[in-house]
Parts: C-alpha cells; sequence; structure tokens
C-alpha cells in the first residue's frame, strides 16, 4: 500500500480542545511535537526504555512514543509545558532547580512527569523507594542522588503541610 | 525510527475483532498496550498490514472473582492488576510479581493479556500465569476454548494461540487456603527482564509440601514447570536438605540458553540460588500462616 | 573547603563581600528546561525544512557492488537520494584522521560516506531526505544494495597476525599507532624488588547514550550563499571550520549555532560524515535539511570507546614503596581514526596516567592502537583515565594484600607530598598544585574508613561479603597549545576568548567562546564576570554557542570551560572595569584608583559611597560622547583569551572510596555508597562542582558494571538497543558524597582548574577494588570490566 492513512482525532491537550487529522502511524509525542508544538516532551530511544518520552494520558503517564496519537482521540494529554502552567508541580520544579537536580535537561520533563505521580500518592517514600519509582527514566548528567534528594525534599514538604 | 505504513482500526467489539482476525490473519496484529508491539514497529521489526486496536472493548476489561476462578480481562492494565484487592488476596503471587514488571509508566498502560500472548521467556506473567494454573481463553469467528497455561506456552514468543484467534481473558484458580506462594526474580536493573527467576505455588500440610507448581522462567525458551525439582520437595517438609534436592533436580527439568546478559550455566546456577531461597521464604509463610491459623 | 599550604591567597576582589566566587547559585537554563521549555536541535523547524535517513551498512566489511535507487525515487515524499560516489564529488576530502605530534601514526583516508566499501556496521552508505522522517524511511528501505562481504577484523587480539588482512591495503597492517614511554631504569628496578604484583585487565567497548541523539538542521541560503546550522555539538567553531572546509563554504559564510545540547559527554565534538551529508543536502537542495539521529543509528554510528587489553606489572619494595610500573596496553580503534581528534589518545593517556599519583623513578609503558571492522572510537569522557586509574589502583591494593599492609597506608606511603610540586611523574608529566595527602586525610575522615573496616569485619562473619576500594587519581584537564591538538596540526582552538560588553542601560552581555551543555557553563562565567567587575548576576548575560555571536573559541570538552574559558572571562571584565574606572575618574575629576564597582555602581574605595552609576556610564559612553574629554574613543566592550603558557594540561589529583556489597551466591554487586574528595581549584559555584562529580561517578560506575558494546566475531553489534546496552538507572545507584580540597591553579589568576571528568576518571578503579576487596576472602579477583555477575561469579569458581 502506497497511501498514508490518515484518521480525524478528537482530544483536549493541557486543557485546550485539539482536532487534527493524523497519519495513523504517527506516535502521540510527534504528534503532539509537530503538530502542536509542544516540544517539552523529547525523544530518546522509541523503544519506551528512556522515559524522555513520558506524557499523562488520562491521569497516567505512559511512555507517549509508544501510544499512536490515533489511539489519544477522547482522552486528556497533559504533557509538561500543561503541567507547569497549571501549577500543579510548581514545588518539585523549583526543588530542581534549587537543588540543580537536572543539567542538561532533556530527561527532566519525563523526570518530573513520573515523579508527579509519585507526588500525587501522597504517600511517604524512602530514597530507596523513590529510586525505584524513578527506575524508568534514564538521566546521563546527574547521576540521580541531586533529583533523588529533589523529590525527597518536595515530598517531606508536601507532607508536613497536609 | 518510524514505522511502515498500515492500516489502522479501532475496533469496538470483541466480534469486530474476530472478524478481522479471520479476514487478515497473519497479516494482522492486535494491539492492546502496545508496550512489546510498538517499539518492535518502531524498529520495523515486524510489518502488520492492520493493527486491530482493542484498547476501547469494555468486554475485555476488568477484574472479577465468583464462584469460581478469577477472571482477569486480556486488557486489563498492568497498573490495575497491581492495585487489586481481588488479586492481593486470591492471587498474592501476581500481586508479589508485579513491582518487576517494567516500570510505573509502562505497568500504566501495558495489559495483562498482552503479556500472556506476547509470551516473552523472561515476563513475569507468564510465569505466574503457568504457576497458578491458569486457563488461558481464545476466540475466533470459529468458536471459543479454554487452554491450561501447561499446553499454552510452546516456545519463544510462541502460544497455542492461532493468527484468527484472540485472547480475551485468564481464568485463574483460587488457591486453597493451605497454599503458600513466592516470587522472586534476578534482573540486571529494577524492571529489566529476568535472567532467572521463579514462580512457586505450593500446597502446604504443615510444613510439610503436598503439592504444587514450580515454574522457572528467564532462563529458558518459555516458562517452564520443574517436574523433578517438585518431586523433590513433595511429601517432604521444606528445609535445607528437601531444598537442595530441587536445587539439584533442576539438571532434568531445566536446559538453559545463553544470551548477552548470561551463560546457560550461570542461568542454572542462579535458578539453583533462586530455588534454596524461595523455598526458604515459602517455609517462613508457612509457618507464619500456621502461626496466624 | 580547606587550603593547602603556601601561596594560597584567595584573591582579594574574588573574596569580597559581594563576590559571586564560591556560591551554590541556581541556573536560569534550569528554570526554562523544569517548565518544558529547552529548545534543542529537533526543537527547531524552519520553512520547507526536510528530513534525513540513511541507508547504513549491514556488514562490518563489504564491498559495495552496485546500488539501485529507482523504487526508493518512486516513494511519496522523496526530495533527494544522494550515494557516497556522488558526496565525494561534493566535498573535499577525504579526511585522514592523523595529527603530526603522533610520530608514524596512520589511518586510511575516509569520506563522510563510504563510496566503495564499507568497514564497519552502521557506516552510512546513502542519505535520502524527504518530507517527513518517516518517508525518508520508507524510501531508504527500498534502496537495493548489492554487497560483496569481505574478511572482518573484529578482535583487536588479533588485528596484526600475520594472517589477517590488513582492513585498508595501502596501510599495510593494521596498527594505527603504537608509543612507548621508558623512563628511568624499569628492567632494573624490576629485576631488584623485592616483590612484583601483576595482573591482565579487559576493558569494553562503550558508548556515550547522551539522551538527545547527535542532530543537525542545516540551511543553506542560496541567495546570500549563508550556510546556517544549528547543532548538537560542544564546539562549534571547530564545526565552522570543518564544515567550511569540507563543503566549500567559505568560513565566514558559516554560522553555527549549538541550541540546548541534550548531553554530550564529549560524544558531540568528533565530526561525522551523516551530519556533513545532512548539510552537503541542504547546500544542493537550497532547503533546511534535518537529520536526527534515532537511538539504534546512535548504536552503530556515534564514536564508542575504552575498548582495551592491558598487562601491567609494579616493582614494589619489602616496606611498601612503590618503585616501577610497567604496563602495555592494547587499544581498539575502530575502522578509522577519527578527525580531526584521532583515535589514538585514549590509548596514549593510559600511559601518561597511570600510577600518576606516586613517586616511583622508573616507568615503561606501550600503548599499540589498531584497527578493526568497528565503528571508530575517540575521545569520551575522562579519555584513558578509567583505564590507567583502574590499572594502577588495582596493582596497588595487590601490593598492599601482599604486604599486608592497608589500601590506604600504602598510598599514604607513596603519593607525592603536597609540598613536592612543581614534580614530573615517572610518566614524564609535569604536575603542580596538588593535595594528595590533604586529599586522603579528608577521605578517611568522610568516609570513616576506620569504622567502615570494622564494619566489613563483622559482617563478614555473619557471611554478608562488603568490599571497600580506593582509588587515587590524578586528572589532565584544559589542555593548552603545547599538547596534542595544537601541536598535531588539529584545527581546534587551545585558547578560549571572551568579548564583555556595558550596554546602555548598565547592563553587562559576555559572549564566551566555551559552551553549555547543562552543566552550568554559562551561569559559571556569569558569577565570573559579575564578580570581576562588580556588578550583580541580574545585570548579566552570558551568550555562547552562537559562532556569528561569541569570539573564537574552542567550545567545551576536556574539563577546560573554566579554568580557560573562565580565565578569559575574567580578564576581560577586568579590562572592561578598569575602562569604566577611567571614564568615571574623567567624569568625578578623580584617580581610578580611588573608585571601585559595587553592586552597579561606581563607588569610593574608601567608604564606599556611590558615586556614579553603570548606566550613566553607559549612556554617556554610548550616547554623550561630548561630555567626555576631545578625543576619547571609549569601546566598552572587551575581548580577552587565555592558553596555558607553557603546560600541556592542567591537571588535578583526587581520591574516590567505594563502598560495595557483593551476593557471593547469584554475583550481583550492590553498590552501598560512594566518596569523591577532589582538588579542582577554584571553585565558583560549588552545587555545580559536586554536580560534576556526582554525575560523572556514575558513568564511570556504569562502565564499570554494566556497560558493553558486545560485538560478536562477524563484527556485528548484538545488544544495540536501550534494552541490551545496559546504562546506569536509579535504582542501582549510590549516593555519593563529594567533597573538595582547595589548592589554586598557579597557572592563571582564577586558579581554576577542572572538575567535569573527574567522577568518571576513577570511580571504575574505586569500585573494582572495592569488588576484589570483598572477593579476596575466596583468594578471587576481577579484572575485566564491565564486572558482570557472570564475571564474579566465575571468578569465584562457580560457573
Amino acid at each position: 500500500m502506497s497511501d498514508e492513512e490518515h484518521l480525524p482525532i478528537s482530544l483536549t491537550v493541557n486543557g485546550e480542545r485539539v482536532t487534527r487529522m493524523v497519519p495513523v502511524r504517527q506516535h502521540l509525542v510527534d504528534f503532539l511535537r509537530t503538530d502542536l508544538g509542544l516540544t517539552g516532551s523529547h525523544l530518546g530511544c522509541e523503544h519506551g526504555v528512556c522515559g524522555a518520552c513520558s506524557v499523562r494520558v488520562d491521569g497516567a503517564v505512559v511512555r507517549g512514543c509508544l501510544m499512536l496519537a490515533v489511539q489519544a482521540d477522547g482522552t486528556e494529554v497533559v504533557t509538561i509545558e500543561g503541567l507547569a502552567e497549571s501549577g500543579e508541580i510548581a514545588d518539585l520544579q523549583e526543588g530542581f532547580v534549587a537543588r540543580n537536580a537536572l543539567q542538561c535537561g532533556f530527561c527532566t520533563p519525563g523526570m518530573l512527569m513520573t515523579a508527579a505521580e509519585l507526588l500525587a500518592a501522597g504517600a511517604p517514600a524512602t530514597r530507596e523507594e523513590i529510586r525505584t519509582h524513578l527506575s524508568g527514566n534514564y538521566c546521563r548528567c546527574t547521576g540521580f542522588h541531586a533529583i533523588v534528594d529533589a523529590v525527597e525534599t518536595t515530598l517531606a514538604a508536601r507532607l508536613k503541610k497536609s | 525510527m518510524k514505522p511502515r505504513k498500515f492500516s489502522y482500526v479501532r475496533a469496538g467489539s470483541v466480534a469486530e475483532v474476530l472478524e478481522l482476525l479471520d479476514r487478515y490473519g497473519e497479516d494482522a496484529r492486535v494491539l492492546a498496550g502496545g508496550q512489546s508491539l510498538m517499539p518492535t514497529l518502531n524498529m520495523r521489526l515486524s510489518e502488520p498490514k492492520v493493527l486491530i486496536d482493542i484498547n476501547r472493548i469494555e468486554a475485555l476489561k476488568g477484574i472479577s472473582v465468583r464462584d469460581g476462578p478469577v477472571r482477569i480481562g486480556t486488557v486489563t492494565r498492568h497498573a490495575e492488576v497491581m492495585r487489586s484487592a481481588i488479586v492481593a488476596e486470591h492471587l498474592p503471587l501476581i500481586t508479589e510479581a508485579m513491582p518487576h514488571v517494567a516500570h510505573v509508566a509502562v505497568r500504566n498502560r501495558g495489559t495483562f493479556g498482552g503479556s500472556i500472548a506476547l509470551a516473552d521467556p523472561a515476563a513475569e506473567m507468564p510465569a505466574c500465569a503457568l504457576a497458578l494454573g491458569a486457563r488461558l481463553v481464545l476466540e475466533s469467528v470459529g468458536g471459543r476454548r479454554s487452554i491450561a497455561a501447561d499446553d499454552y506456552f510452546k516456545g519463544l514468543y510462541d502460544t497455542e494461540r492461532r493468527p484468527d484467534e484472540l485472547l480475551v481473558e485468564a481464568l485463574i484458580p483460587v488457591p486453597k487456603p493451605n497454599t503458600v506462594s513466592v516470587f522472586m526474580e534476578l534482573a540486571r536493573r529494577h524492571g529489566d527482564f529476568a535472567i532467572a527467576g521463579v514462580a512457586f505455588q505450593l500446597q502446604m500440610e504443615g510444613d510439610v509440601v503436598a503439592d504444587g507448581r514450580l515454574v522457572y522462567f528467564g532462563s529458558e525458551e518459555k516458562p517452564t514447570l520443574a517436574k523433578g525439582a517438585l518431586a523433590a520437595i513433595k511429601g517432604r517438609p521444606l528445609g535445607e536438605s528437601s531444598a537442595e534436592a530441587a536445587a539439584a533436580a533442576l539438571d532434568g527439568d531445566l536446559a538453559p540458553i545463553s544470551s548477552a546478559q548470561g551463560s546457560a550455566k550461570m542461568r542454572l546456577h542462579l535458578q539453583r540460588v533462586l530455588t534454596r531461597r524461595a523455598l526458604a521464604v515459602a517455609r517462613e509463610r508457612a509457618s507464619g500462616r500456621a502461626k496466624a491459623a | 573547603m580547606s587550603n593547602t599550604m603556601s601561596d594560597n591567597v584567595l584573591r582579594p576582589d574574588l573574596d569580597r563581600p559581594n563576590s559571586y566566587v564560591g556560591r551554590s547559585l541556581s541556573r536560569a537554563g534550569a528554570t526554562r528546561a523544569v517548565a518544558g521549555r529547552g529548545r534543542y536541535t529537533d526543537d527547531i523547524t524552519l520553512p520547507r525544512m526536510l528530513h534525513a535517513a540513511f541507508v547504513r551498512s549491514p556488514h562490518a566489511h563489504a564491498r559495495i557492488v552496485s546500488i539501485d535507487t529507482a523504487e526508493a525515487r518512486q516513494q511519496p515524499g522523496v526530495a533527494l537520494i544522494m550515494t557516497g560516489a556522488e558526496l565525494a564529488k561534493r566535498v573535499t576530502g577525504p579526511w585522514v584522521g592523523t595529527l603530526t605530534c603522533f610520530p608514524g601514526m596512520k589511518s586510511a583516508p575516509q569520506y563522510p560516506m563510504a563510496v566503495d566499501r564499507t568497514c564497519w556496521v552502521g557506516e552510512p552508505v546513502l542519505l535520502v531526505v524527504a518530507a517527513t522522517r518517516a518517508q525518508a524511511e520508507d524510501a531508504a528501505e527500498r534502496i537495493a544494495v548489492e554487497w560483496e562481504e569481505l574478511p572482518a577484523v573484529a578482535d583487536k587480539k588479533r588485528a596484526l597476525d600475520p594472517g589477517t588482512p590488513a582492513i585498508h591495503a595501502e596501510l599495510g597492517d593494521n596498527l594505527a599507532y603504537r608509543k612507548t614511554i621508558d623512563n628511568g631504569d624499569a628492567e632494573a628496578a624490576f629485576a631488584s624488588a623485592d616483590r612484583v604484583v601483576e595482573d591482565t585487565f579487559e576493558f569494553g567497548r562503550h558508548t556515550a547514550v547522551s539522551l538527545e541523539p547527535r542532530g543537525v538542521l542545516a540551511a543553506f541560503d542560496k541567495g546570500t550563499g549563508k550556510l546556517t546550522v544549528y547543532t548538537s555539538s560542544q564546539c562549534p567553531h571547530m564545526i565552522q571550520y570543518l564544515y567550511a572546509r569540507t563543503l566549500g563554504v567559505p568560513d565566514h559564510m558559516v554560522q553555527i549555532v549549538a541550541p540546548d545540547v541534550g548531553g554530550s559527554f564529549g560524544l558531540k565534538i568528533h565530526s561525522y560524515g551523516d551530519e556533513i551529508a545532512a548539510v552537503a543536502a541542504s547546500i544542493q537542495l537550497g532547503r533546511p535539511v534535518k537529520f536526527i539521529a534515532d537511538r539504534i543509528e546512535s548504536f552503530v554510528s556515534d564514536i564508542h570507546a575504552r575498548e582495551t587489553s592491558a598487562k601491567a606489572r609494579m616493582a614494589i619494595s619489602k616496606s611498601g614503596e612503590i618503585l616501577a610500573f610497567d604496563i602495555d596496553v592494547l587499544s581498539g580503534a575502530g575502522a578509522y581514526s577519527q578527525y580531526p581528534r584521532t583515535s589514538v589518545l585514549e590509548g596514549t593517556q593510559i600511559l601518561n596516567v597511570t600510577g600518576g599519583p606516586y613517586r616511583h623513578k622508573h616507568h615503561r609503558a606501550r600503548a599499540t592502537v589498531v584497527f578493526q571492522n568497528k565503528p571508530p572510537s575517540s575521545q569520551y569522557r575522562a579519555v584513558g583515565h578509567p583505564i590507567g586509574n583502574t590499572i594502577g589502583e588495582h596493582l596497588v591494593d595487590l601490593a598492599a594484600r601482599a604486604l599486608g599492609l592497608d589500601a590506604i597506608e600504602i598510598r599514604r606511603r607513596n603519593v607525592f607530598p603536597d609540598d613536592a610540586y612543581p614534580a614530573t611523574t615517572a610518566s614524564g608529566i609535569t604536575i603542580k598544585d596538588m593535595s594528595h595527602q590533604r586529599c586522603i586525610d579528608v577521605l578517611v575522615e568522610r568516609m570513616g574508613y576506620a569504622e567502615l573496616r570494622r564494619e566489613q569485619a563483622a559482617l563478614r562473619e555473619k557471611g554478608i561479603h562488603r568490599g571497600i576500594g580506593i582509588a587515587c587519581f590524578i586528572k589532565s584537564c584544559a589542555p593548552g597549545p603545547h599538547g596534542y591538538y595544537g601541536m598535531g596540526g588539529a584545527p581546534i582552538a587551545l585558547q578560549d576568548a571572551c568579548t564583555i560588553k556595558l550596554e546602555p542601560n548598565g547592563g553587562i552581555i559576555c559572549a564566551v567562546g566555551v559552551t553549555e551543555q547543562g552543566q552550568g557553563t554559562e551561569t559559571v562565567m556569569g558569577q565570573i564576570a559579575a564578580t570581576a567587575l562588580g556588578v550583580p548576576m541580574s545585570s548579566i548575560r552570558v551568550i555562547s554557542g552562537d559562532t556569528d555571536a561569541v569570539p573564537y573559541g574552542g567550545g567545551t570538552y576536556g574539563s577546560r570551560a573554566v579554568a580557560i574559558g573562565g580565565e578569559a572571562v575574567y580578564q576581560a571584565a577586568r579590562d572592561l572595569k578598569g575602562e569604566i574606572l577611567s571614564i568615571a575618574g574623567t567624569l568625578l575629576q578623580a584617580e581610578p584608583g580611588v573608585l571601585d564597582i559595587v553592586d552597579g555602581a561606581v563607588v569610593d574605595r574608601a567608604g564606599g559611597a556611590r558615586r556614579i552609576t553603570l548606566a550613566e556610564i553607559g549612556r554617556i559612553g554610548h550616547f554623550q560622547l561630548a561630555e567626555l574629554p576631545r578625543g576619547s574613543q571609549p569601546t566598552l566592550s572587551h575581548t580577552r583569551r587565555f592558553h596555558l603558557a607553557d603546560d600541556l594540561y592542567i591537571f588535578t589529583n583526587g581520591i574516590h572510596g567505594a563502598y560495595v556489597e557483593i551476593d557471593v551466591d547469584t554475583g550481583f554487586v550492590r553498590l552501598l555508597k560512594h566518596w569523591v574528595v577532589e582538588d579542582c581549584g577554584r571553585i565558583i559555584n560549588p552545587q555545580l562542582a559536586d554536580e560534576q562529580v556526582r554525575g560523572g561517578c556514575v558513568q564511570g560506575l556504569g562502565g564499570a558494571l554494566y556497560e558493553h558494546c558486545l560485538y560478536d566475531e562477524a563484527g556485528q553489534l548484538t545488544n544495540g538497543t536501550m534494552a541490551d546496552y545496559l546504562v546506569p538507572m536509579a535504582a542501582e545507584m549510590p549516593d555519593i558524597e563529594v567533597a573538595h580540597v582547595l589548592t589554586l591553579s598557579s597557572v592563571s589568576e582564577l586558579g581554576a582548574k577542572g572538575v567535569g571528568e573527574s567522577g568518571t576518571g576513577a570511580a571504575p578503579a574505586a569500585v573494582m577494588n572495592a569488588v576484589n576487596d570483598a572477593l579476596s576472602s575466596f583468594g578471587a579477583r576481577v579484572t575485566t570490566q564491565p564486572m558482570t555477575p557472570e564475571v564474579i561469579l566465575t571468578a569465584l569458581g562457580k560457573v
């Protein structure tokens, strides 16, 4: 077959209703990046291992590179841009900056997206549990220690407040 | 790495899926969680003409138990299985295995049925299905059949499922009250595929093993039910001596394969180590249960 | 921080109350990145942009018999298909990756894409440019290449066997380079020594796995003849030169812009044929062409590193005095020596740095670098040091065990004393401003070394096997013009530069030739400039990475940014301050010497009264020249360059401690904790310095335990995916404690050395020593990296 099959999708991205025709073989992150200009989600491997592509679909963090854009029809997608704008993880973002829990920043959106799920659970976590939770997000720059520090500090502050 | 072109159908019902599978057979692939299929498409390792997306079929979802086995629908996310109170109560082996299944994001999307259908030899859920004596239910336009896990897993990514069949659910018998289960695996990094692993289910009478299913995975082309290892401990109390006998019996039960992650020799050694450790844990759990009773 | 002795006065202008030097400020780039507002090469789109994909060689060595692109040309969206032969006509070349400072070195001519013969799996062979990457890949799949397979040389140990064919017939054999160092009289030292310890070592091939892969977005404007390339590179000026020379666009018509870079680690200081091809396509088409390497092609086309076999011995007296080292190193370079930095530096650095901390007089070392049908290898974080430090520190531990000496004690007896400098190592390196003794003291205290040994012994009784590993190291940083690149004729700047300007509002623009990859270069340069000038950080913007906007520099590599680039910033800022005070003095009718700049205003040195703001100076200096004396021509812009006057490198020193637990039944190693104490001279931003050490450590630990490019006999990479090439992830890595000792560098005013590679350089040595410390109870040891469970179980005799 030589024709590129397209299908219409209609979904909510960062609170905004979006309707587009997409090639059926296009994955969700390529759609977000190229069709919507949301370049905060990154591609590091396209085999679901590195976590750079992590986005939130219907409330859960998923590998955006392993989901087709057509599969996102009717869903609510939140990217790092939306997460940042909502203020949901303002404390975590500040914690990352203060602790320098990022260097090149390429893993950071996925790392924040994944850590956000841990914070949302609202339960205490040891450093080992934080490391386990983040075990699917590759970072080559920080060696993870600073990231664990930032998540631990933010979690403790949140639990103290509540 | 972008996939080749394919045709995509968002199936609305099981009937629709079966009709498509009947029409396209091996030219179609079923898309469930996509955590294994999508990488192969991205890497252009497979070339389906049609992708049949079953993610929206409600009939294929959910966990229930009602006068009989626990039913897990094929499109039930790993995350849901991991959180399930039904699974925790009745199938603690699966609950114990779940944290080893990849990572949070993969479990949020990947499905129980998808893992069983793929039958990766290092995957946790096929091993658990075999240890728990699950029955896998397949449907096609020709009808419905249920296959015992013992007969379902045939080889490397090779199962009893025919190209025109859809795995619709797993039916897992609720273990008897005297059952103890242990799951253990060794992986180079958390969430990696196992290089050796065990999923044990034992029926105990006191501290004596009445019966059981000892499954080994990650070291061969499919999960293996170890008959010799069971024979070595059946009718005996759990302890160092019977564990040693079980470990020795693996020579007859397993023929591990070599890979980048380890030689056959090392894998056999690791399975023996896991045998001793898992049986020691089983003993603790059996005595713990006896104390609680 | 604590000083070492003597000549270590902190400069008054850096130590003042409002100095930013020594403060852990957060990075502006971090604030953008956490909001998803990073701007990496693939985030940039240009009108009518096209996408590139490649046909890559499936064979390690093969002749191209025929190419058929007819079907591919018919595919939707295809704009251009180019063969290696067609590209060769459009470029000057070929490249030959040799440097004149390596006498006798040879390498075969290399074109950006294979012309009639391919020499490694993954080598680019054809370029396809199409409207989307997916379409380019569709077309690439329909290109039919007929190959005639040739014998492949995969095993470096057989590369020089008489029966092994030369990969490049014109070279005669597969030898790239041989180097020997023979200082003192090693032969005599070994003959007369009380003890000799020896071992053989294997180090696996690695690849950088930066999370952002390589990428270029090239845009050639046919109207103006200007070539603009956005590229994830550490060295924009070098890339500018290479693209200009290779593609025939004059240097001054080429602009290279490095946007945000998603990790580099030395991977991105090199030139790549596939990138050249994409740029050539843009020139031919007159349209923007983007090439982003995907992960699968990255594994087989990024430079590789580390593949080494070694034999080494060390002579020692019965009182524990190290007398001599003798090492023999075989380095697997891949199919070509990478242009322009060569593929021999890893092997030769091993000769220089092994045993570097110690005072022995005799040092014999040989490196043999050979070609193989594998991707070219070249400089990657800590070049050669992970191997050299492992070899040296392992032998020191062997000697300690043989003599019944503690690991710390034997090192105390042998390191250069802190007052010994300047000195020369037995390998012939000039070393200055070091602090091995002080670093050992701090490590012992921070580790709680004595308590750890007690804990280790107690747990051993219970069958729990822990190991403690120590590794002293030296690290070459910040190369100077007298070193390899400069003396060897490479088109790589060994100086660096800063242009600093005062804006009309009193703001400062600081343009630097060094580059940012997230380590904090821009922040640190800003801190230096703000301190030297006397302005708040908020008044300064640092610009980097754009050859149109910054003075000519070398980029960031080899831990040079602060030592070289920072010094240029410091001096340029001081020059600007001088001009500002001169103008202020004229306006205020005061001697400049009685004035200072504090917090963005000119003040009286005595008393601190504010006299005139920098905004006033800016307004007058740019717009109201009539207020200045006739003939005044203020520039309010100053450029300074800095380079090492005499030294080949600035060397730093330090020490690592590793604490591990081995499951002796499974061979699994658990990293309990890691410590680093190091001396990088003046630290501008302590948090950023610490984080460089941490990240570098984990990169080294990954190589020591997990990472390995596995090749079969046919030269095929068998584990080229993220699932099979094991990079270190969060759950397996330890917390890392970092401490610093301060000995200012004497070769610059700022006194900063380098810190980016100190973690990677010696973490493998420390962790292997820790593993062997635990295994010593069993009379077992390992000398292969990665130290997989299989390696450990084999050493224990369990498999």
